[in-house]
């Protein structure tokens, strides 16, 4: 029996050591690999901008072993008082530099573009700000009112915390209690399906991901906003008033290891991750 | 005598070896249950501690962003929509099994069985996806917008019916077979047979069953998230659209931050707290029953 236990024992202490030994090497290989580019990065900002920049440094690190890239969120503000004081080596920040911030450096990695959508059989095919501010509120809860066909009106909203909401939220300048919503969605994806299988529903998503769902014959309609058709184009040129651009922000010219990352992450190896993450990608 | 005893009950050396991993297993299942909670206490706490519980109960809603906490409506949504789906599930899932065991042809009962047992094994998600791409639009046309109490517990009882279906052909099929030779002997009809003999045997089998189903009812969230709206309030009819406590922290957990973060994991420990009450629930009714029978 004691025999056992010993053995147990040492089983486990051998594990233990094991495990030590094993974490070792690697740390050290990682930190030994010349190219030239070593040490680590602190990015903080905008929590919309964050995981995209989370998963290029993730790949920034597989191809540059020697970097650790730390992402922190804490919103557009902080990414922009962080990088001006140099509590961050970069800021991120979910709109572009204000006139007032001409002392930093911006750097837009990908525009965000929201579109309105209905379903395709839907007749209504436009709307005002002032008409898409009503529905959202209550005012207007059938098509008739807006020149559509008698039905009532099913308002898609977007869950608590998503960027998408902010930004519609703010565009029309609404508070989320305001919002009298009959299904509240999460994704993108979850929000083309509630609007393709409801004939009388409105909501809001990316344009990228509606763009691609309309050419895989999903049968939802983007409308125009202000007259300007919602399309990846108008967003990545900027024409399209509901986009913002995500970006990257320094306090002053960057170099070195900043400068290689803000390149690597406007380079066109990153637009899958761009894209993957419902963003439109800028290009150079 | 005290030797051979001493032999029997000593473990062999390979025994001891199985105890001692049998004794961590069990440790490390029972320390993780117990570092689940500790953990949401500890995400829960400075926001409990800042505002109070109370809170939770009271506000106008639920706006974290504008901190509005009332997790009350989604607690209801919850409960609501597990005791509809249980209550739908149960005489169906015991009505299936009564058939599949003592009505249906041998062939027609293997071939039954299968299907039930392939509808456990559909991911929810699939559940949820074809609620809202089928059941969703017919109920919209019925009653917009659809997406509804009555959408959220028909999918349920879908999920959780084979769960309550297989559990009671297990426990009917544990039923001796003296009872019912005894029965047939005594010249009771089949009928008769099933619900004075064999129900009352099989009662603590089908109680499992519906702990079982009422547990994967009230815990489901990919399914109930895709048909049920998510919208955060009180049901007052089948057709309202409502949100589940485990649906808001899917939707909600990916981009929550600070104060609207630890809500998140105030409404998990909610949720816990509801399982616990619920699985004592059952367990007392289970001792008053043993005891009176």
């Amino acid at each position: 029996m004691k025999k056992l236990k010993n053995l147990a024992l040492i089983s486990i202490a051998l594990g233990i050591g094991l495990g030590i030994q094993s974490c070792n090497p690697s740390s050290q290989t990682a930190a030994q690999k010349p190219d030239g580019l070593q040490g680590k990065l602190v990015l903080t900002g905008s929590s919309t901008v964050a995981p995209l920049v989370a998963e290029i440094g993730k790949r920034f690190e597989s191809e540059h072993p020697g970097v650790r890239v730390d992402v922190q969120t804490g919103g557009s503000s902080r990414g922009i008082a962080d990088a001006r004081n140099g509590v961050a080596n970069i800021g991120m920040a979910s709109r572009s530099l204000k006139p007032e911030e001409n002392d930093l450096q911006g750097f837009a990695i990908a525009r965000d573009g929201i579109g309105i959508i209905v379903h395709k059989e839907n007749s209504v095919s436009s709307l005002s700000n002032q008409q898409i501010i009503d529905i959202y509120t209550g005012k207007i809860n059938n098509w008739q009112q807006v020149k559509g066909k008698n039905a009532p009106i099913t308002v898609v909203n977007k869950a608590e915390g998503r960027s998408t909401l902010e930004l519609f939220l703010a565009y029309f300048k609404l508070k989320n209690s305001d919002v009298k919503a009959s299904v509240v969605i999460g994704d993108n994806q979850q929000g083309i399906k509630t609007v393709a299988g409801n004939p009388n529903a409105i909501g809001y998503v990316s344009i990228g991901t509606a763009e691609f769902s309309i050419n895989n014959g999903i049968p939802i309609e983007l409308l125009p906003l202000n007259g300007i058709a919602a399309t990846t184009e108008n967003v990545k040129n900027g024409k399209f008033p509901l986009s913002r651009s995500l970006t990257l922000i320094t306090k002053t010219q960057p170099q070195g290891l900043d400068k290689a990352f803000i390149e690597f992450a406007q380079s066109p190896q990153v637009h899958d991750i761009v894209k993957s993450q419902d963003f439109v990608p800028i290009s150079k | 005598m005290t030797l051979l005893k001493a032999k029997i009950l000593s473990p062999s050396q390979s025994d001891a070896i199985l105890l001692w991993i049998l004794r961590g297993l069990a440790l490390s299942t029972g320390i993780i249950v117990v570092l689940i909670v500790v953990f949401l206490l500890l995400e829960a706490w400075p926001l409990l501690q800042r505002v109070g519980w109370w809170r939770f109960v009271s506000d106008r809603s639920w706006h974290p962003a504008e901190g509005l906490y009332n997790l009350m409506p989604m607690l209801w949504g919850s409960l609501l929509v597990t005791l509809g789906s249980v209550l739908l599930a149960a005489p169906l899932g015991i009505g299936s099994a009564i058939f599949c065991q003592y009505y249906a042809p041998p062939l027609v009962a293997r071939v039954y069985r299968r299907l039930i047992e392939l509808l456990a094994g559909i991911p929810s998600v699939v559940y949820g996806f074809w609620g809202l791409v089928v059941l969703v639009p017919l109920i919209n046309q019925v009653h917009p917008p659809g997406t509804s109490l009555l959408a959220g517990i028909a999918i349920l009882t879908l999920m959780i019916l084979p769960t309550i279906a297989l559990t009671a052909e297990a426990s009917f099929a544990e039923v001796p077979a003296e009872y019912i030779q005894g029965a047939a002997a005594l010249g009771i009809s089949r009928w008769g047979t099933i619900s004075k003999v064999v129900l009352t045997a099989a009662k603590s089998g089908l109680l499992t069953g519906l702990i079982l189903g009422t547990g994967r009812a009230i815990g489901e969230t990919m399914a109930v998230l895709m048909v049920c709206g998510n919208v955060v309030q009180t049901p007052a009819s089948l057709f309202d659209p409502f949100r589940t406590l485990t649906a808001n922290i899917a939707l909600e957990m990916a981009y929550a931050t600070g104060n609207h973060r630890a809500a998140l994991f105030v409404s998990g420990l909610l949720l816990m707290v509801a399982i616990a009450i619920l699985v004592a629930a059952a367990e007392g009714i289970e001792k008053v029953k043993s005891f009176s029978s």
